[in-house]
């Protein structure tokens, strides 16, 4: 076997990572999004420190304070104060933390529930499939606000409850996508060859396939934590979601709706961030598409 | 010699059509097949796409049941449960396509001992040991063992998916088209090294191809497929040499020669595959055969022996 | 005056590592009335080479030439509107993939009517009759009928025929047709080539024809065009190809095909892999593989040289025992 030994050492080619990394540079807007993500993770994270109040005190002598650059404005307040004078950075600081834990739980929970659910149907194949995903049509017949509100209205108000809600809305997307590219990585010749070497279904499943199954999922699982802080706020919005005086952005838009030809702030604030996260979240997820999406590659 | 599989009379249809509005049916994949299989030789399996020789490669893989029929491997039989999962890793099978038969989230090291792992064979270090043993005997090399595998041509990728193939110490290879989708060059040097691990461990090949020039280097007999039945079965010299069937005459003068001489001496036929949902009730291959008789499109002919092969024509006397 | 006449042509893709030229420093003569084959294997530059002549490297890719001309009608300063006039009327393509390169939400007789249409090649009232004209004429049984048939009806083969119907619905005089039997089963194959050379025969078109396959050139060129590396290395008649290769690169392709083998000995092989994007070597691209490589084929890449219609890129062409010519001893 002479002509083995000939096969000259390859030069370096570059590995995943890197490979991933550049093409994911690429897309500006998903670097800023990147970039927004950071910032709001950081702030989150460190709100005990950053934040220059308690987030429910209420400083009776300052309602409706504008903020710092508007006549009237107080140092103490940058962002000024709502109607029964809490400070407005600190409500929106404590937020940005709840946000982040609502997007987080709400989209893997789905992430997890939904991936074994799909690969389930995609192996299991005949009833079980056709069980699994004729409930999960069923979910999708609702629109998903109003299925939301339903499951909210069974459940109680809550904050706990209101995540629960949105899971189980967003739950046949991430199954149907498990599903799909599950059965399609099934057809492939490794997961043959690695049936013949004699693997059990729970190793095919979740040491063979998933892996393979995990790029779109991952996408999904991006766009996902935009969802559902969305609609965490809109929950929180009608009432149903955080209670308060949980600093949840969704429902400081709700108690202040009343102040917004007096106090402009106490209304745009918490829409703005509720913006830019949702946004920041959608660039990335975007970007990640089209860096993990080998078609969308030139 | 050591019989190491044995087919007899395998059998695997297919309903299809189970849908709402279409009628059911049966797709006769594989219909009666019978073969055997000894250790160090290797039986090719001929015909074009359709005929169910990858059928016959999943039959042969314990991949699915047959039908009808009885496989035995190395001596035993395969119909219960038990027996298969305890005969599944004496037949490995090895893909056409490179690129799609290698799990790409794992490292070449990883995939290689996979195979080992799942049959709970030896420890860790036992099992990198004989993964980087089987590297070396296909010609990859040690520094390879931790990289993925788009980091590989194709021929080199083969060159791995024969190396898992060999890792549980199979006595039967099936292999369905392994060189057919990579270039000249590396063609031969995959088919050399299938040659060399062939002499070196007694393997039996279940050589699954259409290309008849790749068979003719390889194989020790021949079987040619038309639409799920074999129609000519035979040590390879005397089929490549006087071809008794029809469509092996065909088979033979369709595959392009690079002898320019070649040129002139062509027979062709016109038609395609009939439908194998509703097979014609006579010779499946008569609606094209150029000495079909009306004896061939009402009686099926069975296989006959003539001269050391197994022909499934009314006329093979007259035309050999 | 040949057909179709190219010279020096390149073809450059921008990609993440640079620059990366598909295509060479690649000559092509077509003359009326003539098979050539391309041959190569993957990464050749070959489908690339015929690509651009069609006009169909779409952006990142750059083709440069320092001459490309059709009929006497100069490719490079033509205004792209007039270009599409002449692909697909004068000159035509061939895909591998029956089932991908036609459309499958229309009927076949509707995307035949089509070309017609767009080239404005017959009478309105007369397409209809064109299109059963044509579909006949490669071979399709009851035509008529066949029309209204949408392409996931029909087998590999048979679209493959309306692929070629399609093609030649305008008698164009050059046929390109890139690896046009390579997903069909061999007896369809033989069919297809059948029917593309008696379709050169008849209506005296050239024809490209773009393979791996040395077989399918062995039965089908006149002349030949051996391409490595996105160069091409050799040019020959296909007689003489067979018997005496003149690039090493040919002459060990051949020697690795299993039908010269004899018995079940080893095959000789090709040692290493085509070049890539990252590891293209100085001097000759085909250095080091190659069985007779010289001091100077590190260091010197060699250029296309020999009589007209036995050229080929290498500082020691093989002679007709197969040994290097015009090595020092």
């Amino acid at each position: 076997m002479s002509e083995l030994s000939i096969q000259a050492a390859a030069p370096a080619i570059p590995g995943r990572l890197r490979l991933f990394w550049r093409s994911f540079a690429e897309n500006r807007g998903a670097v800023l999004g990147l970039g927004i993500m950071v910032v709001l993770i950081v702030v989150a994270a460190l709100a005990d420190v950053i934040a220059p109040h308690s987030p429910i005190e209420q400083f009776r002598s300052h309602f409706l304070t504008p903020p710092i650059w508007e006549a009237g404005g107080d140092p103490a307040f940058l962002l000024g104060t709502d109607d029964v004078g809490r400070d407005m950075l600190s409500r929106l600081i404590y937020g940005a933390r709840l946000s982040l834990i609502i997007g987080f739980s709400v989209a893997s929970l789905s992430l997890v529930a939904g991936t074994i659910l799909g690969l389930t149907a995609a192996f299991a194949g005949g009833m079980v499939d056709i069980v699994i995903m004729r409930v999960m049509d069923i979910l999708l017949v609702f629109p998903s606000l109003l299925l939301a509100i339903v499951i909210v209205a069974i459940l109680g108000p809550g904050l706990f409850n209101a995540m629960l809600a949105v899971v189980v809305v967003t739950l046949p997307g991430y199954t149907r996508l498990a599903r799909a590219s599950a059965l399609s990585e099934l057809a492939r010749d490794y997961v043959t060859a690695t049936r013949c070497a004699g693997a059990g279904s729970l190793r095919l499943m979740f040491d063979t396939v998933l892996p393979n199954c995990l790029a779109p999922l991952i996408v999904q699982v991006s766009l996902g934590f935009a969802t559902a802080i969305l609609d965490a706020a809109a929950l929180g919005f009608l009432g149903l979601g955080a209670q308060p005086p949980t600093p949840e952005w969704g429902t400081m838009l709700s108690g202040s709706l009343q102040y917004y030809q007096r106090a402009w702030w106490v209304l745009a604030f918490p829409g703005f961030a509720i913006l830019l996260t949702v946004m920041a979240f959608n660039l990335f997820g975007d970007g990640l598409r089209d860096a993990l999406d080998p078609k969308l590659k030139r | 010699m050591t019989t190491l599989m044995q087919a007899r009379d395998i059998r695997r249809y297919y309903s299809v059509g189970s849908g709402l509005f279409s009628r059911k049916g049966t797709v006769k994949a594989v219909d009666g097949v019978s073969f055997t299989l000894r250790e160090g030789e290797t039986l090719a399996v001929v015909g074009e796409s359709g005929c169910g020789k990858s059928t016959l490669a999943r039959v042969a893989t314990l991949l699915e049941t047959p039908t009808e029929g009885e496989l035995h491997i190395d001596g035993h039989p395969t119909t219960d449960a038990a027996a298969r999962q305890a005969l599944r890793t004496s037949v490995q099978m090895v893909f056409q396509n490179p690129y799609g038969s290698l799990n790409p989230r794992k490292t070449v090291g990883a995939i290689l001992q996979e195979p080992l792992t799942i049959n709970g064979r030896g420890n860790a270090r036992e099992r990198e040991a004989a993964a980087r043993a089987m590297m070396e005997k296909v010609g990859l090399r040690q520094d390879q063992f931790g990289r993925y595998p788009h980091m590989f041509s194709g021929g080199q990728r083969q060159r791995i998916a024969i190396a898992r193939a060999l890792m549980l110490n199979p006595r039967v290879v099936v292999a369905d088209e392994p060189v057919s989708a990579l270039d000249v060059s590396i063609q031969a040097q995959v088919l050399n090294l299938m040659m060399d691990l062939q002499d070196e461990f007694r393997l039996a090949y279940l050589f699954i191809s259409h290309d008849l020039s790749v068979v003719r280097l390889i194989a020790r007999e021949v079987m040619v497929m038309y639409c799920g039945r074999p129609v000519e079965h035979g040590p390879k010299e005397s089929i490549f040499a006087q071809p008794r069937h029809p469509y092996t005459r065909v088979l033979l003068a369709a595959t392009p020669s690079v002898d320019p001489r070649h040129r002139k001496t062509t027979i062709t036929i016109k038609g395609e595959l009939p439908s194998p949902l509703n097979p014609p009730p006579g010779c499946a291959f008569a609606s094209r055969c150029p000495y079909a008789t009306e004896r061939c499109t009402a009686e099926r002919p069975e296989p006959r022996l003539i001269a050391g092969h197994a022909v499934a024509c009314h006329h093979a006397e007259t035309i050999g | 005056m040949a057909l179709l006449e190219i010279r020096n042509l390149a073809v450059e893709f921008a990609t993440a590592r640079g620059r990366f030229r598909a295509v060479d420093g690649v000559d092509v003569t077509i003359d009326e009335g003539e098979i050539l084959c391309v041959v190569g294997e993957s990464g050749s530059g070959k489908s690339v080479s015929m690509l651009a002549v069609m006009g169909l490297i779409a952006w990142p890719g750059r083709v440069t030439a320092d001459v490309m001309r059709f009929a006497g009608t100069d490719l490079l300063g033509l205004p792209s509107r007039q270009r599409r006039k002449l692909v697909g009327k004068d000159m035509a393509m061939v895909f591998q993939e029956p089932m991908s390169s036609l459309n499958p939400c229309y009927p076949v007789g509707w995307q035949i009517a089509e070309a017609l249409r767009a080239h404005n090649a017959v009478a309105k009232p007369k397409v209809r009759d064109r299109v059963v004209e044509l579909l006949d004429q490669v071979g399709i049984p009851a035509p008529a009928s066949r029309m209204g048939a949408f392409p996931h009806q029909l087998s590999g083969g048979m679209n493959q025929r309306v692929m070629i119907a399609m093609a030649i619905a305008c008698n164009p005089r050059l046929l390109i047709a890139d690896e046009p039997t390579t997903a069909l089963d061999v007896t369809i194959q033989k069919q297809i080539l059948d029917l593309l050379i008696s379709l050169q025969k008849q209506g005296g078109m050239a024809l490209a024809l773009i393979t791996h396959d040395m077989g399918v050139v062995a039965e089908t060129a006149q002349r030949v065009q051996v391409m490595y590396a996105g160069q091409m290395v050799e040019e020959q008649l296909t007689d003489s190809l067979f018997s005496a290769p003149r690039h090493p690169y040919t002459a060990a392709l051949l020697d690795a095909l299993p039908e010269r083998a004899m018995g079940r000995a080893r095959l000789p092989t090709i040692p290493g892999v085509v070049p890539g994007i990252d590891d293209r070597p100085s001097g000759c691209l085909f250095n080091p593989r190659c069985r007779f490589v010289q001091e100077r084929c590190l260091t010197t890449p060699p250029q296309l040289e020999g009589p007209a219609g036995a050229r080929a890129r290498c500082h020691t062409p093989l002679d007709a025992a197969g040994q290097p010519t015009g090595v020092a001893a």
